[in-house]
């Protein structure tokens, strides 16, 4: 460019420096280390771990190639199956809950009350705090004996007598599950707080002119214009519900008698528990369809509404 | 706005946000109050008469002392310390790098790139930790701090780069031209000019790099098996939990001061922490 020719103030760039001027060079010099560290650390070991699933390795005894039997018995082991239909359940009710809840308490935040800033912060805490720590909170809360919640329950007049929150299979799903929630909900109110604060209130003014009352105020002005934020915090959330480990691994380990286990958490309790490690691989491999799946798709969606 | 009548403010908003904030923050406090409750009453069945579950009369502090002095408490703090600060300047490094160039510059599929990054920022850990661990095996780093400050970066500079992306592309153009035409370098204009005015973005993104790297948990659990090795989550679930028995007291206490780090650095910087998370979900 003729901007470093006209430039002779400073010193002369030495070569080395004066390649960087291209900015096809500074692309490639910017990016080396991200492509580094990703390449080694994600696609390598994406690679790895297809071959490893089609071997037959355990811990100390080198596989031998057997295709696809990973997959086939995996298909066949009845508490895969559950782990799959639990993944699935685990994520679609948690998330019609978050976004439900997260909603209304992003529309509570969005208006103007003394504290907001300090409510704000202090809700952020579930999201924040390790989840492992918490949910150590939450497990001490449900622990059959102790649990306070009984106890609430209790003296409210609900219920009778004790309730083992995690040693019933389904009632162990429904505690694993209300403790997702928890956690997940401060991060859709506040990414959906941000999205109505950049809703012009005049919009929503004008409907009120013309008549429209608050439910259809909201469904046919509001709604509309936060679906964009919407889908992107869903998208997050769905992923990172649907690989979840440690919620589970903490509050059941996947117990009882195999009846909450998740992909991540069966795939673990395979491979490095008991060592099969092809086979555990396979498991978490075959989430790659799913999550795959859901990228593109919302994808293509975010791509859609950009271009629109 | 008209408001309505008063009911209708504390039956439409004041109620409901107080039970949300209730149920949001209960369970901390019940980590704290059960950081300070001596074991006499901290295993009392809730069905006991005596049983109070919102406060105790004989606070103690021996839960905090069985920490420190019965396991490696301080050493773990210490480790996830150390992993987190670093794992996140790498990935800061990293991530202001490639976001800069994919933000700025044109070459080439920069924008296949893009969504590259966007992909991978996406791939969960519990996709690939059983490969993976064969793989850190492999570098002979089992075991060892830098087994996890490598692989952090994974997930962090992805999320790191596609914010700063967002920062860098809202800084205008015509600042770097003018240092251009004064004779900067590319390189000088954007550690000189355009980096500086990234800062409140490259803070943002490093608050959240922290709190992630403090919170991770799977890969922690595989690659680390000495227990002077582990990281605070991982040390409190496998050493404070023998058996079927559960610790209860120092369990509690290790989750409280465990927790403390990161709500410092939460509490410091709560509006950076908030733009960043919702700058991230904008893109």
């Amino acid at each position: 460019m003729a901007v470093t020719a006209v430039a002779g103030v400073g010193a002369r760039p030495t070569p080395r420096l004066r390649r960087l001027e291209d900015e096809r060079w500074l692309a490639m010099a910017l990016l080396f280390p991200t492509a580094l560290l990703l390449g080694l650390f994600i696609a390598y070991p994406f690679i790895e771990g297809v071959l490893l699933s089609l071997t037959s390795q355990r811990v100390g005894i080198p596989g031998k190639w057997v295709g696809l039997d990973n997959f086939v018995k995996v298909w066949n082991d009845s508490i895969f199956r559950t782990s799959v239909w639990n993944t699935f359940w685990y994520t679609a009710v948690t998330t019609v809950f978050k976004l439900a809840l997260g909603l209304w308490l992003a529309l509570l935040l969005n208006r103007h009350f003394r504290g907001k800033a300090i409510v704000r912060a202090f809700i952020l805490l579930p999201f924040i705090i390790p989840t492992v720590l918490s949910t150590f909170a939450w497990k001490w809360m449900f622990d059959p004996t102790f649990s306070v919640i009984n106890w609430a329950l209790f003296h409210m007049g609900i219920i009778t007598q004790r309730i083992n929150w995690l040693g019933d299979p389904d009632l162990a799903m429904t505690s694993i599950i209300v403790v997702n929630i928890w956690r997940g909900v401060p991060f859709f109110a506040i990414s959906l707080l941000a999205g109505l604060q950049t809703i012009s209130p005049e919009l929503n003014e004008a409907a009120a002119i013309d008549g429209a009352r608050p439910w259809k105020r909201f469904w046919y002005v509001t709604w509309p214009l936060l679906l964009p934020v919407t889908m992107v915090v869903m998208l997050f959330s769905v992923i990172q519900t649907f690989a979840d480990f440690q919620l589970v691994y903490v509050m059941t380990g996947g117990g009882p008698a195999n009846a909450t286990h998740l992909f991540a958490t069966y795939a673990y309790q395979i491979g490095i528990g008991t060592g099969l490690l092809s086979e555990g691989a396979a498991i978490s491999l075959a989430m790659f369809p799913f999550l795959f799946l859901i990228v593109v798709v919302q994808l293509l969606y975010i791509r859609r509404v950009e271009t629109r | 706005m008209i408001e309505g009548a008063l009911w209708r403010k504390w039956v439409f908003y004041n109620i409901p946000l107080i039970l949300f904030v209730f149920v949001l923050l209960f369970p901390f406090y019940w980590m704290i109050i059960t950081t300070f409750r001596p074991d006499g009453e901290l295993y009392r069945p809730w069905n006991a008469v005596n049983y109070m579950p919102f406060w105790t009369n004989n606070p103690t502090l021996e839960h905090i002392k069985y920490l420190f002095e019965e396991t490696n408490f301080g050493r773990w703090m210490m480790n996830t310390m150390f992993i987190a600060t670093i794992s996140t300047l790498i990935s800061l490094f990293c991530g202001v790098l490639a976001g800069y160039a994919l933000a700025r510059l044109n070459f080439p599929y920069a924008g296949s790139l893009g969504t590259v990054i966007f992909v991978t920022y996406l791939v969960p850990q519990t996709l690939l930790f059983i490969p993976l661990a064969q793989i850190i095996r492999n570098f002979e780093l089992g075991d060892t701090p830098w087994s996890l400050i490598l692989t952090y970066p994974t997930f962090l500079i992805p999320f790191c780069t596609w914010l700063m992306m967002g920062y860098f592309k809202a800084i205008p153009k015509e600042l770097e031209e003018c240092a251009r035409i004064d004779g900067a370098s590319r390189w000088k204009a954007m550690v000189y000019i355009i980096i500086p005015v990234a800062v409140p973005g490259i803070l943002s993104s490093g608050i959240i790099a922290f709190t992630l790297s403090w919170n991770e948990f799977i890969y922690a659990l595989v690659f680390l098996s000495s227990p002077d090795q582990k990281t605070v989550p991982v040390g409190v679930t496998s050493e404070l939990i023998r058996g079927d028995v559960f610790f209860w007291g120092p369990l509690m206490a290790g989750a409280l001061l465990g927790s403390i780090p990161v709500a410092i650095v939460y509490s410091f910087f709560v509006e950076h922490y908030v733009s960043g998370l919702t700058g991230s979900v904008k893109g």
